[in-house]
């Protein structure tokens, strides 16, 4: 048994302990706006927030996560308005859409933990989320209006 | 496009599905067109039902316009770009539009998302569809007003008539709308002047932008029904020819939520030699998969090699018997070379190519009341229906598929093989089950774009003119082996894959033009051969410009004037109406154009270079006219290729949608990029070497280059956007390296010690 905190809410599940945290989060709590893509934490599609940090659910075994405070993309914001998404929505940076949740909370934690960012960190930070409609230009520059906008506070 | 001549008459898919169907079908859209008569409703009833001018719209008694839209959304806002176009001829207000993705139904005709069509095949069937349903709310408006209709006008979903006006909800709340249509009225119809469009080519938020960013947009992977257990394909060691002789579960029955294995019988044949694990859970499914030991028949392919695919479409090019020469005008080119000055020859390759879309494949599959409904994200619905019907052994009438969001299509999708597994996998338990698989299945079950081998060659006469040009072209061709009836005949009627060929078939005027498509039996013996983002001029224009570059070179000319000295729309590159009004001087146009952006002829530091290539498309009766200039710089020690910049020109006659035309383009430009220095993989085996993304590696963030993307204005017929700029790239690329070390890259991907052996 496993219990942790879900987007605000606490959470038990009976899984065996090698099952990762993303087919918890899809299947047993129905949030499927997070996203398998590799399977092994290469492509990013399936990042969510633990404690706060960005991490790749797919190859996060829910054994690790105990007590853990866990946020999926529904979670980021009560109305999907949080700084990064309405950068997103803005410069409508979604084609298929299907990495764009875990490119929105890779972004958000990043940005968090400095909204002062550089350009050269932008790249450094998000080359780790593969998108294959090649959104990446305007995942920059979404980036930095949300930075703009984090630091305006 | 001239289709094969065809005797088969007792197939309806063959004829539903063939291009000229899907034509003929858009042409005779006016039969439908009848108004619905809504008797008896009274002004104040707000049950008034939804006024349905045609099957591609309807206007509610709450004045909700509902635009239907059979193309698949896989990322490129397709319902956005439909929709408006109808609005605009409807003189609909936008904020009362919303899009509707249909299921499949005989009634939508072929149902097809591919090959960038969308929009251009969709363009003059919905704005007659709008501009028939603004005809028809001018005549019931003036009706209520007691104005004459000719006083009347329709702007922002109300007709006007001097200082009265009632809105298309008014309208539609009063019913009695039984006016029709027959196909020569809707013939007759006239379009609105570029000039008074009031959404065509204005900007616009997408409709599916927000969902997008939340989460909450649903994909084939998020489908769900009640009483539905997990399905986990295990893919045989080849493609084609499996068969499972033995299988061993007993360790798998100590997984929790194991249920068992089935070997699926498939009379299509689509997914020979597949079991699919079921469990409770999909993670389940999936490690129990590794506690099965399975057992299969030797296949024919089973120890094939890209090497072994490769020297066999050499050898099939060096048969002059094999394959189909395209319908180029003047094909004798061995007259031609007998009268040459000199000659330049090259032979170039491309390696396997993964789609990699970042959603695997999946479906879900159910029966309900003796119907079959398949959940999934697919691209042409109307290509998969008969298979299923065929592998379930049911009517096509009783199989129907919801079509969900695409986590990426890029032609993965329009091959709907893997819906048949979930389908039968669904048979065998006799439950709904929810297929996925995992990313190492998706890749050795992708239908991968084939390896080419590309043999060309140019004759010049004493002057350094061209008088003569061949372009030979083997691969595998996806539509022989899953649409052969989608194939246009060549010479002697014989029929050839468009989507091998299509951009050797270029706009340059060369004098004997020999263009032979070879299909490559042993690539399709091994591997399905599938449709990758921009088909054949994703390779066929890697091999034409590089050798086009070479040829400048040999004549001494600089390479943009050579291409825009051979780019004269005259004879049979002059152009035509509807949609290549212009012909080659177009081309000539971008690339002037580009050329001049890019700041061609500028003196570049050592080890940097500009390169610059052309296109028309995909295909030469959509033409899109495109430019690149690439801009790299080598390291000369290591061969490292840094591209700084890629500064592209499309000429793509009106633009419905401007930023998503941008994002198109964008994305296509990447993709361009990413093919050409970044992905690949190899036969090995009898399957492809790279499985994800520790192997596989396309572009990331950290290498995208700044892009100069630009459109020239024009209200010329729409064409494709999806797919053109992926076609210029590499060569460009290729070309740049070439003017910035010297050295002449004739295989891609490009790597790095390729160009430090080139250099030397």
């Amino acid at each position: 048994m496993t219990s942790f905190t879900l987007n605000g809410k606490k959470m038990t599940v009976e899984a065996e302990a090698d099952t990762p945290l993303l087919w918890i989060i899809r299947d047993e709590a129905g949030l499927t706006g997070t996203k398998f893509g590799c399977g092994i934490g290469m492509c990013g599609a399936c990042t969510v927030h633990i404690g706060g940090k960005a991490a790749r659910s797919c190859v996060t075994p829910i054994s690790v996560i105990e007590g853990a405070d866990i946020v999926t993309i529904e979670g980021l914001d009560p109305k999907g308005q949080h700084p990064v998404q309405k950068a997103w929505q803005d410069l409508q940076v979604p084609q298929c859409g299907y990495c764009q949740s875990g490119q929105i909370m890779q972004a958000a934690a990043v940005l968090k933990d400095n909204p002062s960012i550089s350009d050269a960190d932008i790249d450094a930070q998000m080359t780790g989320n593969l998108c294959r409609c090649m959104t990446y230009t305007r995942i920059r520059a979404a980036m930095r209006q949300a930075a703009n906008a984090m630091k305006a506070g | 496009m001239k289709l094969r001549n065809r005797t088969e008459t007792n197939t309806t898919s063959e004829a539903a599905l063939s291009r000229r169907g899907f034509l003929v079908a858009a042409a005779g859209t006016g039969v439908a067109f009848s108004f619905l008569t809504a008797c008896g409703q009274t002004e104040a009833a707000s049950t008034a039902p939804a006024y349905e001018p045609t099957q591609w719209f309807a206007i509610d008694n709450a004045g909700i316009i509902t635009v239907n839209i059979i193309r698949a959304e896989m990322g490129q806002h397709v319902g956005t770009s439909l929709a408006r176009i109808l609005a605009d001829e409807l003189e609909a207000k936008w904020e009362d539009v919303r899009i509707n993705h249909v299921d499949s139904d005989p009634k939508w005709g072929l149902m097809v998302t591919g090959g960038s069509w969308s929009v251009w095949q969709s363009y003059p069937l919905y704005s007659q569809a709008g501009a028939a349903g603004r005809m028809a709310m001018i005549e019931a408006g003036a009706t209520a007003l007691g104005v004459d209709a000719s006083t009347c006008s329709a702007a922002n979903s109300e007709i006007v008539s001097g200082d009265k006006k009632i809105s298309f909800k008014e309208i539609v709340r009063r019913g009695g709308l039984t006016k029709t249509y027959t196909p020569e009225e809707l013939a007759k119809i006239t379009f609105k002047a570029a000039e008074q469009r009031t959404l065509i080519g204005k900007p616009v938020t997408s409709l599916d932008v927000v969902e997008k960013t939340t989460g909450a947009a649903i994909y084939g992977i998020d489908a769900k029904v009640d009483g539905m257990v997990y399905g986990y394909p295990i893919i045989p060691p080849t493609r084609n020819g499996g068969q499972v002789n033995y299988v061993m579960d007993a360790p798998a029955k100590d997984i929790k939520g194991y249920i068992k294995t089935v070997v699926l019988k498939d009379p299509s044949n689509t997914v020979p030699g597949w079991a699919v694990v079921i469990a409770d859970s999909w993670y389940a499914a999936k490690k129990a998969a590794k506690a099965i030991t399975l057992e299969y028949e030797n296949t024919p392919t089973m120890n094939v090699s890209e090497k072994d695919i490769q020297d066999h479409a050499t050898k099939l090019i060096a048969d002059p018997k094999k394959g189909s020469v395209l319908p180029t005008g003047n094909t004798d080119t061995a007259a031609a070379f007998k009268k040459a000055a000199s000659t330049i020859d090259a032979t170039y390759t491309t390696a396997t190519a993964l789609h990699f879309q970042m959603e695997p494949v999946n479906a879900l599959a159910l029966e309900k009341d003796g119907k079959w409904e398949i959940h999934t994200g697919n691209q042409w619905q109307s290509l998969v229906l008969p298979w299923l019907a065929k592998a379930l052994e049911v009517p096509e009438t009783d199989v129907v598929m919801k079509t969900y969001r695409l986590g990426g299509g890029f032609g993965r999708r329009l091959n709907g093989d893997y819906a048949v597994g979930a389908a039968l996998a669904s048979k065998a338990v006799g439950k709904p089950v929810k297929m996925i698989l995992d990313r190492e299945s998706d890749s050795k079950f992708d239908s991968v774009r084939s390896p080419s081998v590309q043999k060309m060659r140019m004759g010049f006469d004493k002057n350094n003119n061209p008088i003569a040009m061949e372009q030979h072209v083997a691969c595998g061709w996806p539509t022989e082996v899953m649409a052969p009836f989608f194939m246009p005949a060549g010479e002697k009627d014989i029929p050839y894959d468009p989507f091998a060929i299509n951009g050797a078939n270029h706009w340059y005027s060369v004098g004997a033009h020999r263009v032979r498509a070879i299909s490559n039996d042993l690539a399709s013996a091994t591997f399905r051969p599938g449709w990758l983002r921009s088909v054949g001029p994703g390779f066929t224009n890697w091999a034409l410009e590089s050798f086009m570059d070479e040829a400048a070179h040999k004549a001494k000319i600089d390479p943009v004037q050579f291409r825009i000295n051979l780019l004269k729309a005259e004879g049979a590159n002059a152009g035509a109406a509807p949609s290549a009004v212009g012909g080659a001087s177009r081309q000539a146009n971008v690339v002037e154009l580009a050329a001049k952006k890019a700041g061609w002829g500028q003196t570049l530091p050592a080890g940097t270079g500009l390169g610059l290539a052309t296109s028309f498309g995909q295909e030469r009766d959509m033409p899109t006219w495109t430019a690149c200039v690439a801009r790299v710089s080598v390291d000369k020690t290591t061969g490292a290729v840094k591209v700084e910049k890629l500064t592209i020109v499309a000429d793509a006659g009106t633009v419905v949608d401007p930023n998503g035309a941008l994002a198109q383009v964008q994305g296509a430009t990447l993709w361009g990029l990413s093919l050409a220095l970044h992905e690949g993989t190899e036969f090995e085996n009898g399957n492809v070497k790279a499985l994800n993304l520790n192997a596989y590696t396309p572009l990331r963030l950290a290498d995208v280059p700044e892009l100069d993307i630009s459109f020239v204005p024009s209200t010329e017929a729409p064409v494709g956007l999806g797919e053109p700029a992926t076609t210029v790239v590499g060569p460009a690329i290729g070309n740049a390296i070439f003017n910035a070390v010297g050295a002449r890259l004739r295989h891609i991907p490009i790597t790095a010690a390729a160009v430090k052996a080139a250099m030397a």
